[in-house]
């Protein structure tokens, strides 16, 4: 694995903010870092995280398959997260997620826990449930990678999709 | 300091009284620190590092500020079992991994206010004696981390953060640490584990009580991000002025979130106790939906025990005992806790007559079910149990003793986990089947008796129920 020099740099300035002998504190934003950069973690980039911070890699895979917010897979260019828990259930997600399915073209028949991310045969999306992203009085809500869209019905989901190009 | 004015269409409702939301909504406000420090920001800050730590926590005991993160523990108490005679490190924690469902204050504070929680994080610890706070904050709040770390660098430039604080000989940095997505991790002991680099795993109490044995097992104080805030106004109008707000035991301001079939869904800042249940939905939220009535609310947080309508309740206060409608009921800590239920993080769930109970409690049952850490086997193979009979029942599969057998995985998982998560996942259960048995037996044929012993293979089958 190739780490680039800005994200050794982010790393070591991550680990800094534990004390000294308690540095695997920094595994959680390692493991952000790396999925930011890459957008999954794999077993090379687990052994790079375990490295720096001096454990074994068992102790950041265990991590990695505990955490929802870290995938062992690439997701799409753009990674949906819409939120399925109740105020947003009432609200309709359910058929917003369906929608958003339908225009991307994602088959979401094959996901399970363990495998909770469908990805378009594009390639250009992927999307999965959430369990509550708390705006439970504007649902249903979803994340777009990190931009946050409140009110995302049916009807609203063609044109909020079209400014993921 | 200017009497603010508000967005249109997001101006507070009359019977509000805004202090922790006062900047939300704000015209021509900012999440910068000029905007902050022009309001009169930090002054607070200043005024509690004159003061001995001491007689800062004494404030904050005197205040009566009960947390706001669920739990309702008074604050200034919590701070007072950092034991005596300690000799190790201090750490503050801010709790802002919001995530029970029907909970959205704290996202609000985060992205439009962060000087605001940076002030009450100083005050608490220089209160606690931490040199190093962290805010753990859930990972589904990626713009919230940015803000929070704009935030701390500009209150750095301002010589309100690191060493010699404001010019004194006060020192703390705060950092962010973003979550990953679990639950758990709003458990104190879970977040600490999951600070540590950890599986969040909760801890057992005794002996693990953070403000003994917290983070590195050094004292540890985990506070939610509204309280914290409070602290800071705690302060500024110090404790006894401040617990003349709300009512005897419940004091203060705090945050209602209201979401589902109201007519006005949003956030409302209130005198604690000061508003009924009634007046919030039809006052504040404008009501049902149109040619609606009132079925249910879960007052609290998905976690907390539903109220029905039409149920009365007995609740004592100053003139005796008395009997109350759910509308009565005052929205403070004790008396949602005297009607059977809780305040919890102040999230309140209003379901109308249009609702299915077994689909709601489906929808609750599937996120605990997700999101049980799997430490505990009560909750571990209960939590899903609870999911597998409600998935069956909805896919029409259920069978009559499903309804008993619920409420008896429900009854069992309650009081036998290391953490309060075995409670969060059966109080919805137990309560849910308890008040609305009729709806959970519509559900259930006798002619489905032997026929779907495996409701996974019933639902996979049928693509009834999304996998999730």
């Amino acid at each position: 694995m190739e780490v680039p020099k800005e994200l050794e740099k982010k790393a070591d300035e991550a680990i800094c903010h534990y004390p000294p002998e308690e540095q695997r504190s920094a595994a959680l934003p390692l493991l952000h870092l790396v999925q930011q950069e890459f957008g999954f973690i794999n077993d090379d980039a687990i052994s790079w995280v375990a490295d720096k911070l001096g454990v074994e890699p068992i102790k950041i895979l265990e991590l990695v398959t505990f955490y929802p917010g870290f995938r062992q897979a690439a997701p799409g260019k753009y990674h949906i997260r819409v939120c399925r828990t109740l105020s947003c259930a009432m609200a309709g997600c359910h058929q917003t997620m369906e929608k958003i399915c339908e225009i991307a073209g994602i088959d979401r028949s094959n996901v399970s826990h363990h495998d909770p991310v469908a990805v378009s045969s594009d390639g250009k999306f992927s999307i999965e449930f959430a369990e509550c992203l708390a705006s439970c009085g504007t649902g249903p809500v979803c994340l777009i990678g990190d931009d946050f869209h409140e009110e995302v019905k049916p009807g609203n989901a063609k044109a909020l999709l079209r400014q993921y190009k | 300091m200017a009497n603010p004015r508000y967005l249109e269409g997001k101006k507070p409702h009359p019977r509000e009284a805004r202090m922790i939301f006062r900047n939300v909504d704000r015209v021509g406000w900012k999440p910068s620190i000029e905007k902050y420090l022009e309001d009169g920001g930090y002054k607070s800050l200043k005024k509690a590092l004159k003061m001995e730590p001491a007689a800062v926590t004494d404030e904050v005991k005197a205040s009566g500020l009960r947390g706001r993160g669920g739990a309702g523990f008074p604050t200034g108490v919590k701070w007072g079992f950092i034991p005596p005679n300690n000799s190790k490190p201090v750490y503050l924690i801010c709790n802002a991994d919001e995530s029970e469902p029907g909970t959205f204050k704290d996202r609000y504070i985060i992205h439009q206010d962060p000087h605001q929680l940076i002030e009450g994080i100083l005050i608490s610890s220089y209160a606690v004696g931490a040199k190093i706070a962290y805010i753990y904050i859930r990972e589904e709040f990626p713009e919230g981390a940015v803000i929070l770390e704009r935030a701390i660098e500009e209150a750095r430039q301002a010589g309100l953060l690191g060493t010699k604080i404001a010019g004194t000989g006060f020192e703390c940095e705060i950092y962010v640490h973003r979550g990953a997505g679990a639950y758990i991790c709003g458990e104190e002991t879970g977040l600490i584990e999951s600070l540590e680099g950890k599986r969040p795993y909760p801890r057992i109490k005794p002996p693990y009580f953070p403000a003994a044995l917290g983070l590195y097992m050094c004292p540890t104080i985990v506070n939610n991000v509204e309280s914290l805030c409070h602290v800071k106004h705690v302060i500024s109008m110090g404790g006894k002025k401040y617990s003349r707000l709300g009512t005897t035991r419940n004091t203060g301001t705090r945050i209602l979130c209201v979401s589902g079939d109201v007519q006005h869904p949003g956030y409302f800042e209130i005198e604690v106790g000061k508003l009924t249940m009634g007046e919030l939905i039809n006052d504040l939220c404008g009501g049902m939906k149109k040619g609606r009535k009132l079925k249910a609310v879960i007052p609290g947080g998905s976690s907390a025990k539903v109220l029905r309508a039409g149920e009365t309740y007995t609740i004592r206060d100053g003139d005796g005992e008395k009997t109350i409608g759910l509308s009565d009921i005052p929205m403070d800590f004790d008396s949602l806790a005297a009607c059977g239920s809780m305040a919890g993080s102040g999230g309140v769930i209003v379901m109308d007559d249009s609702r299915d109970m077994a689909w709601v409690l489906n929808n609750i049952n599937t996120f605990y079910a997700h999101e049980s850490c799997g430490q505990c086997t009560p909750c571990r193979e209960g939590s899903l149990w609870m999911k597998k009979i409600t998935d069956r029942m909805l896919a029409g599969g259920g069978v009559p003793s499903d309804v008993e057998t619920l409420a008896s995985v429900g009854d069992n998982i309650a009081g036998r986990t290391i953490c309060a998560f075995g409670e969060a996942c059966s109080w919805p259960t137990q309560s849910f089947v308890a008040k609305f048995p009729e709806e959970f037996k519509k559900h259930t044929k006798r002619r489905n008796v032997g026929k779907f012993l495996n409701p996974e293979a019933k639902v996979a089958a049928e693509g009834l129920i999304d996998k999730n």
